[in-house]
């Protein structure tokens, strides 16, 4: 009887999942089927004659290629300033106690989700000021340093699950505490640096808005920005079929990471003991 | 140990070690040393526009021509307070946040992390690699793949005719609850990674002891699994919150904040007077109320983090 119930429980929770599961995909299919249809469709429907002609399209360095590099230079640059700075304020932050410690850290984690939107408007006028602006590497700190708070809270909760006896006994033998951290600390907590990379690279990758005010010059726009040129009326109205094209190799570096890195994280996404709070 | 008995010798001791504690004040600053750069970064990047948005805020400060900017008091908030549209980007600012946020992921992504305990492993990875594609695709990308689903000749009215059920053109008869689902659609991943990583933390023999005197499923859930996990909802709860309320791409790309503004939030209309209309002054000034809402969320859910928060 019980049993039953359970399998019935089990049935249940397979069906409810595989409808979560389409509705997570129909949404996926439109890119797939209009990059490979002719003409100019916002129909999911298997096209009639499938054509490479848009990917062909695309493939340019004006239209591809420059961006995406635009993009790795800003996002890869912009992230490993955040991963590094990240890595140095947690050590004293997990090691060490004190008074403003509690502070800080909340400080940090409101920040965390501080409406980036909200402060571009100074932002935009400081740059102008201090003539940052349409300037790859000022917009390249600036993204580092907006995924910080995120990017300590998670590091700084990470290394906390690193046991400190290990690091105790190095310190008896004089090591300094940064050459702790690098030889002792940071090869216990790969999984973790390798989320916070994951997270502030994704998260970088995708916005739209911070490029879009910093950087002006069409020929340093990442691909979250150009992307928009497929939308520009002078072009003879929406490109759909190029935009389809376009945003599967936009989202493949994204991909190609997050394969690549999650394989490390042996299995499990190793958040649990960082977001705990 | 002695690893710990040694350690309350060395100077650079953690904070296990109670005789080496609050002594010099040099060591303090040495030892904090390496906070440096992410304070100098935070102080310039973060802070320092913090501040200038409180000070533009009270400005009649424009990028029109080169008129000088004055100091105007509360003449901006009581110019926003007394505007029609402002309200409307609050309200529908809040719709967008409850709704997609506090309701749609958060729901949907516990949902999830429930349903994988008892779903069959193939259906888990598959469902969840869709899941977390769906994060994965770049924000503006999103922001069209979702146009194409709810715009009037797109896959949901097509769905809908299918089952024979009534269609609308969604994007402008309710174009609040497309960007929201939208929006749900693009941010569950990570309250599912959360919920996750959190139930797999809760004791079996708790549940288990709780099912041996009888509690039901609901009062499983509602009795031991939720206040064991209540930390991890509470953060999840914060995080997604404060990042639904400034999310700008995903609507602009939608519907740029239309038709009728029935889908301007604040970040919306502020870029639309800040940016396009190029009242400064007057932009900022919303802005900051934006940043007042985060922070009103943010104390209630530090509230519930705050007996064993670090």
């Amino acid at each position: 009887m019980a049993k039953s119930v359970q399998a019935a429980g089990k049935v249940a929770a397979n069906v409810a999942l595989a409808g979560i599961g389409i509705a997570f995909l129909v949404p996926l299919l439109w890119v797939l089927t209009t990059s490979v249809a002719q003409g100019q469709t916002l129909k999911v429907e298997w096209p009639k004659h499938l054509t490479g002609a848009n990917f062909a399209h695309v493939t340019t360095v004006d239209i591809l290629f420059r961006p995406l590099l635009n993009g790795l230079v800003l996002c890869g640059g912009g992230t490993l300033i955040t991963v590094v700075v990240a890595i140095l304020a947690a050590y004293p932050l997990s090691r060490y106690r004190s008074r403003l410690k509690r502070p800080f850290l909340l400080t940090i984690l409101f920040t965390t989700g501080l409406p980036i939107t909200a402060i571009m408007i100074p932002v935009y006028a400081m740059f102008t000021q201090l003539n940052l602006i349409d300037q790859m590497w000022s917009a390249t700190v600036f993204m580092g340093s907006t995924a910080l708070p995120f990017g300590i809270w998670l590091m700084k909760n990470f290394m906390d699950s690193v046991p400190v006896e290990l690091e105790e006994v190095a310190w008896t033998d004089g090591a300094s505490s940064m050459a702790t951290l690098r030889r002792i600390v940071l090869p216990l907590m790969w999984p973790g640096v390798i989320v916070v990379t994951i997270f502030t690279f994704i998260g970088m990758w995708g916005n739209f808005f911070v490029p879009f005010i910093l950087l002006i010059d069409p020929n340093q726009l990442p691909a979250s920005v150009s992307i928009f040129t497929f939308f520009d009326p002078q072009h003879g109205g929406v490109q759909y079929g190029q935009l389809a094209a376009f945003s599967i190799f936009y989202c493949i570096p994204v991909a190609v990471l997050y394969l690549v890195m999650s394989r490390k994280l042996s299995g499990s996404f190793a958040l649990g003991g960082a977001l705990k709070g | 140990m002695t690893a710990s008995a040694t350690a309350e010798r060395t100077p650079a001791a953690p904070e296990t070690s109670g005789a080496a504690r609050g002594t010099m004040r040099g060591r303090t600053i040495v030892r904090g040393l390496p906070l440096l750069p992410a304070v100098v970064l935070l102080l310039i990047f973060l802070a320092g526009p913090i501040i200038y948005c409180i000070y533009y805020a009270f400005t009649d400060m424009q990028l029109t021509g080169a008129t000088t900017t004055n100091f105007v008091g509360l003449a901006n908030f009581r110019k926003a307070f007394g505007d029609d549209q402002f309200y409307n980007a609050i309200l529908q600012t809040l719709i967008f946040t409850v709704l997609s946020a506090i309701v749609g992921q958060n729901l949907l992504g516990l949902a999830i992390a429930l349903l994988f305990r008892l779903a069959t492993k193939v259906l888990r990875s598959i469902v969840g690699a869709l899941v977390i594609a769906a994060w994965v695709v770049p924000e503006i990308v999103a922001g069209y793949l979702m146009y194409a689903f709810f715009r009037d000749e797109g896959s949901l009215n097509e769905i809908l005719k299918f089952l024979h059920l009534p269609q609308q053109n969604w994007l402008y008869t309710l174009p609040i609850l497309a960007v929201s689902l939208a929006n749900v659609w693009r941010g569950t991943a990570f309250s599912m990674l959360v919920y996750s990583a959190a139930l797999a933390e809760v004791p079996a023999e708790l549940t288990e002891a709780a099912a041996m005197d009888g509690a039901g499923v609901w009062q499983r859930f509602w009795h031991v699994t939720l206040p064991t996990i209540r930390r991890s909802v509470a953060t999840n709860l914060m995080l997604i919150t404060l990042q639904t309320l400034s999310v700008f791409g995903l609507i602009f790309a939608m519907t740029k904040g239309g038709p009728s503004n029935k889908s301007t939030t604040l970040p919306i209309y502020t870029y639309q007077t800040a940016l396009q209309n190029y009242e400064i002054g007057y932009g900022t000034a919303m802005a900051l109320v934006l940043l007042v809402i985060g922070a009103l969320f943010s104390l209630v859910y530090l509230r519930a983090l705050r007996p064993e928060a670090d």
